[in-house]
């Protein structure tokens, strides 16, 4: 049987303990700036001792790669065209539902193009689980990890945590920024789709030439109606070359919905 | 000499109307800003937590992100002691008659702050029938966060926020000090078939009028 | 195993069939198990195989023998589900009760009973209450009533428990429609490919989330007296209580005053309202306590607070936007309700998981499990007065487990991992070093100076040995699951009891002690922490030579899961007892029905016969040995 009060007693022991360590990493550190970040990522590791605050507003914890906040869009660095096609896969997982998209139509056909007119994401509804860019087939939307967004309203009826499109849209070097680990993914991605893309629009170019070719040659012949002739697409233009090939993955993904 | 101006916060140091040679002796400043100052630096938060925010709260108070360090930690259980409401999750219909009730008993100047998105308008539950959407509809809200939930140092920026927003007020014009508008508190919704907000009752009546 | 009825998933070929509600014969009548036939084979008449899985009692003045049949022959001594569920097509409700056998385990047994629907908002006939046989039904009964107006004759106290007194309607019928209710199942048409912004506030008549009935006058309208809960209590009594709990009912005993000057000598009891804003209730839990002195001499508890319409809006849901909403029920244990969700989906898909996503679940799981647990001790030692100092160095510990598996998955809390037949992301090289470190030398280290630190403490033993006493009986009727009821003699867990997961691969024990009072609970709890570090050990050696790294998607990466009709009652072992989830599906996107067993909930039922005859401070520590959420209380 333990003498009463001994319980108690090794219970401060601890306590002292723990005091006594706060020193020693102080002293460990003497000398170097509150800032110095091995001592932060200390704190924050299963080696942390003694002083584990971190101070904010001074220092900052890195985040994880995986973390998310609020969703944005990506857009193309160089021809500033955004990644999503308003396939709409995100607005149908999202839990709380709370993406709108409106899909852009072609003013002559109405017929739908891969790209979104407006995008909103109602932030005072998302619950940050990040299916949206789990989901999306294109990489085209991605979670935030940029949490210092609390803010007090200026005016009335301030609307600021609806973001519109303009606000969720982001650079892709942003995107890199905070996602470092698939940035070599993705560019190689990408090299690959414009290569086939490059690729399909010298096919079709040649074909175009071939069937020119073709329709000098028919021009002697009858005229018959279902002539393969007019099938033929408009050759994209070497520059809208991307384009195809975003159609092309559009037209994927809407299979893909469908089933 | 030295070691007491590093004490001084840089808001009051080195003021032009100040003759150089008597720069560190001499501080000028207006009432406006140490009254500020020092609010803005002792808020108690009253101790109340709704859901999974007030998790996230409670790790904002622990030893990691330690909210003594602005001068906050002193939660207080009783509202009559506190300066802060951190809404700190879903507000449902049934606990709103509750929270503005508390709301009316702290003292003035008093602050609220919206943590996560089930408190700024009811989040992903907002579709829900007994939650409220959003608790602004009921009390003035001064910060709000974003975010299901905030990570304990979205919680202190918002802190920030809110220091920025008291340093704009002026004792002139702030609600609390000027005469005949002192707030009585807002009333209390009381839980009928639904929630009842008693400053719509007229037009409760004449919507439902047979 | 669970019982499964479903039939294994199909590859899509084409839709599964439609709702099957509507037919006058069951889709799937339930395989008959032996128990199931014993029952028939003696009431003959009155039962008949149920829709999907269990029996139909047709004959309901039947119903109390038949359970007490179960209960005392089958030995199914525990009731550890009651819910309803709303065939709106056949036309009926159909309340849903399931049986365990504790501590032996095996798939429950289910009984249902089918009253007609009634129209409007009218109760339903009353079917008769289990709760003289299985206390532990009075709750969960009392929810069902609430949320379905389904009328148990023989409830002590029937009234609503989630909703308010005076609520318009009962929430759960299918028929039964918000404010902003937009539509019967998402996706929602208006998001896509017209999608416009439209608040909530803007699409509705009253601006907000509210509905009144026709003729609702608010300045005639008087509110229904919050009295109703203390109306039992002001019945004054003479200082003793009637539930005989174990405590002894010892009389009020005043200095220098002899029996018969004590009897005349009248005290005055009083009732005290703590919560729902109360720091010692966890969250907004409301208690009412009637005091004689310090004693408490009754105690009820008023919930709801946080009633965040879990099961409706998760009825809405697809399958899959279910799964981190699952996160928000017992918020310290995220991983862990999402495993007993997806579990619950994959039994009625018939989906396969790799090696490496069972090792995973149990990695995370256990990890959840020691944060909750590390939680749940720091914050009883507030509730015995050490204030904030142990609960500080746990949450510290807690930081670094949160840390990992927000690395991993993503976020802190809300990590939905989960996915059906997989989890979302595996851990890097880096992630699954530091779980290492954490599970082989940080954690360990805790653990030990955890126990240094408090066990043998002398006032946490004289507060909390022999208070909140429950014999292991008691905990069975009242349907406690948990360290609570390990901590009465009873080596009941999930984990063993209906196996699910990679458990049966690793070499574990159940910690049990015999006491069953809020010390055993607390030592049951530091056992399972230093078993489920052992899982975890086990688990990261086995998952690096038996699993394949990044194999964690059981097939494609699918978003429109359709699940075969049929239903299902997945279980798992959360560090607070059993969670369950009670699903039906139609063969459609979206749930029929999906109902939570909340083990917090559930525990809670027994509160007021362990706090009943104790001092009202102690009441408090019971609560927090109880180890509840209020995000689960009140879904």
């Amino acid at each position: 049987m333990a003498i009463i009060g001994s319980g108690i007693l090794t219970g401060l022991g601890v306590t002292l303990r723990h005091f006594v360590e706060t020193y020693i990493e102080d002293f460990k550190y003497m000398g170097k700036k509150a800032g110095v970040q091995p001592r932060m990522i200390r704190r924050q590791s299963p080696k942390a001792k003694g002083i584990v605050t971190i101070e904010y507003p001074m220092e900052k914890m890195p985040v994880p790669e995986n973390f998310r906040y609020i969703p944005f869009l990506v857009k193309d660095d160089k021809t500033n065209e955004d990644r999503c096609t308003s396939c709409g896969i995100c607005a149908k997982v999202c839990p709380p539902q709370c993406i709108w998209i409106a899909r852009t139509e072609d003013p002559v056909t109405k017929r739908p193009v891969p790209a979104p007119k407006d995008f909103f994401i109602d932030s005072t509804i998302c619950m940050n689980c990040g299916y949206c860019a789990e989901f999306c087939p294109f990489d085209a939307i991605k979670m935030n990890t940029d949490y210092e967004i609390a803010y007090y309203p200026e005016t009335e009826n301030d609307m600021r945590l609806v973001y519109d499109k303009n606000r969720l849209t982001m650079n892709e070097s942003f995107h890199w920024n905070i996602h470092p680990s698939v940035k070599a993914a993705e560019l190689e991605a990408k090299a690959a789709d414009e290569a086939k893309a490059k690729a399909a629009a010298e096919a079709a170019a040649k074909k175009a030439a071939a069937d020119a070719a073709k329709k000098v040659a028919l021009a002697a012949a009858p005229v018959v109606p279902d002539a393969p002739v007019a099938s033929v697409a408009p050759t994209p233009a070497a520059g809208g070359a991307a384009m195809a090939a975003r159609a092309a993955a559009a037209a994927r993904a809407a299979a893909a919905a469908k089933k | 000499m030295a070691t007491q101006t590093t004490n001084i916060p840089d808001e009051l140091k080195n003021d032009p109307r100040v003759p150089e040679d008597l720069n560190n002796n001499i501080f000028i400043t207006t009432l406006d800003k140490i009254y500020n100052w020092g609010r803005k630096r002792s808020m108690w938060p009253l101790l109340f937590g709704l859901a999974c925010c007030a998790i996230e709260m409670i790790c904002t108070a622990a030893s990691r992100h330690d909210l003594s360090r602005f001068g906050w930690e002193l939660m207080r259980a009783s509202p009559r002691q506190a300066d802060l409401m951190i809404v700190s999750g879903t507000v449902t219909k049934k606990m709103i008659p509750q929270i503005v009730r508390l709301y009316n008993q702290m003292p003035e100047p008093r602050y609220v702050v919206a943590m996560g998105s089930c408190a700024t308008s009811g989040g992903p539950f907002k579709e829900g029938y007994n939650v409220v959407s959003g608790i602004d509809k009921f009390i003035p809200v001064d910060v709000y966060i974003p975010g299901c939930p905030p990570r304990p140092e979205a919680l202190l920026h918002s802190f920030v926020k809110l220091q920025e927003k008291i340093e704009k007020q002026s004792i002139r014009t702030v609600r609390w000090y000027t005469t005949g508008k002192t707030d009585n508190g807002m009333l209390v919704p009381y839980l009928g078939p639904d929630l009842v907000d008693l400053r719509r009752a007229d037009e409760i009546k004449q919507k439902t009028a047979l | 195993m669970s019982e499964v009825t479903a039939t294994p998933a199909k590859p899509a070929a084409k839709p599964a069939a439609p709702a099957a509600h509507g037919a006058a014969k069951p889709v799937a009548a339930a395989k008959m198990t032996p128990e199931m036939s014993a029952i028939a084979a003696k009431f003959g008449g009155a039962v008949e195989a149920a829709q999907y899985e269990g029996l139909l009692v047709t004959d309901h003045s039947k119903f109390i023998e038949i359970a007490t049949y179960v209960r005392d022959v089958l030995k199914y001594n525990q009731l550890t589900n009651n819910t309803a569920t709303d065939y709106i097509k056949d036309g009926v409700i159909e309340v849903v009760n399931q049986f365990t056998r504790v501590p032996q385990g095996g798939a429950p047994l289910t009984l249902k009973l089918r009253v007609p629907r009634p129209s409007g908002h009218d109760k339903t006939q009353p079917v008769p209450s289990l709760c003289p046989l299985y206390p532990g039904a009075e709750f969960q009964e009392r929810e069902t009533y609430d949320m379905y107006g389904v009328v148990f004759e023989g409830n002590p106290d029937l009234r609503r428990i989630l909703m308010w007194e005076g609520f318009n309607g009962w929430p759960l019928r299918k028929d039964w429609k918000e404010a902003y209710y937009e539509g019967d199942t998402k996706p929602f048409e208006s998001r896509w490919p017209g999608g416009d912004h439209k608040l909530a506030e803007e699409r509705v008549p009253w601006e907000d989330n509210v509905n009144y009935p026709p003729g609702f006058d608010p300045f005639a309208f008087k509110p229904h007296p919050d009295g109703d809960i203390y109306d039992s209590m002001l019945a004054p009594s003479d200082g003793t209580v009637s539930i005989d709990n174990g405590h002894g009912v010892a009389p009020t005993i005043v200095e220098g005053l002899n029996a018969s000057e004590m009897a005349e000598l009248k005290t005055d009891e009083i009732i005290v309202n703590m919560g729902p804003q109360h720091p010692s209730t966890h969250g907004v839990l409301r208690m009412v306590v009637k005091l004689d002195g310090e004693k408490v001499t009754d105690l009820k508890l008023a919930l709801g607070y946080l009633h965040r319409n879990h099961e409706k809006i998760g009825e809405r849901n697809t399958w899959l936007h279910n799964i981190p909403y699952t996160d928000r029920l017992d918020y310290i244990t995220g991983i862990y309700n999402e495993w007993g969700y997806v579990l619950g989906v994959e039994r009625m898909m018939g989906l396969k998981t790799t090696d490496r996503v069972e090792y995973l679940r149990v990695i995370t799981g256990e990890l959840t499990r020691l944060a909750s647990h590390f939680w749940a001790i720091g914050f009883l030692l507030n509730d015995l007065g050490a204030f904030f100092t142990p609960a500080l160095y746990f949450i510290t510990e807690r930081d670094l487990i949160i840390d990992l598996l927000e690395a991993v998955t993503g976020s802190r809390m809300m990590c939905n991992y989960m996915r059906f037949g997989g989890v979302s992301r595996d851990f890097t090289s880096a992630q699954w070093a530091m779980a290492r470190e954490l599970a082989f030398e940080r954690l360990p280290r805790t653990i030990d100076e955890l126990d240094h630190f408090l066990t043998e403490n002398e006032i946490l033993k004289a507060r909390s040995i022999g208070t909140g006493y429950m014999s292991a009986d008691r905990c069975i009727a009242h349907s406690l699951t948990g360290p609570c009821l390990r901590a009465a003699g009873i080596g009941y867990d999930v984990r063993r009891a209906d196996p699910y997961g990679y458990y049966d691969r690793f070499d574990f024990d159940i910690p049990v002690l015999y006491n069953g009072d809020v010390y055993d609970r607390y030592l049951v709890r530091v056992q399972e922490m230093r078993e489920s570090l052992k899982i975890i050990q086990q688990a990261l050696n086995q998952a690096e030579t038996q699993s394949k790294v990044g194999d964690i998607q059981g097939g494609k990466k699918a978003y429109n899961h359709r699940v075969p009709a049929g239903q299902c009652y997945a279980r798992v072992e959360t560090p607070k007892g059993e969670l369950g989830y009670y699903l039906v599906s139609d063969g459609n996107q979206n749930p029929y029905k999906y109902h939570i067993r909340s083990c917090s909930y559930i525990n809670l039922n027994s509160m007021k016969e362990m706090a009943v005859g104790q001092k009202v401070a102690d009441s408090v520590v019971i609560l927090g040995s109880l180890d509840i959420v209020l995000g689960e209380v009140d879904r």
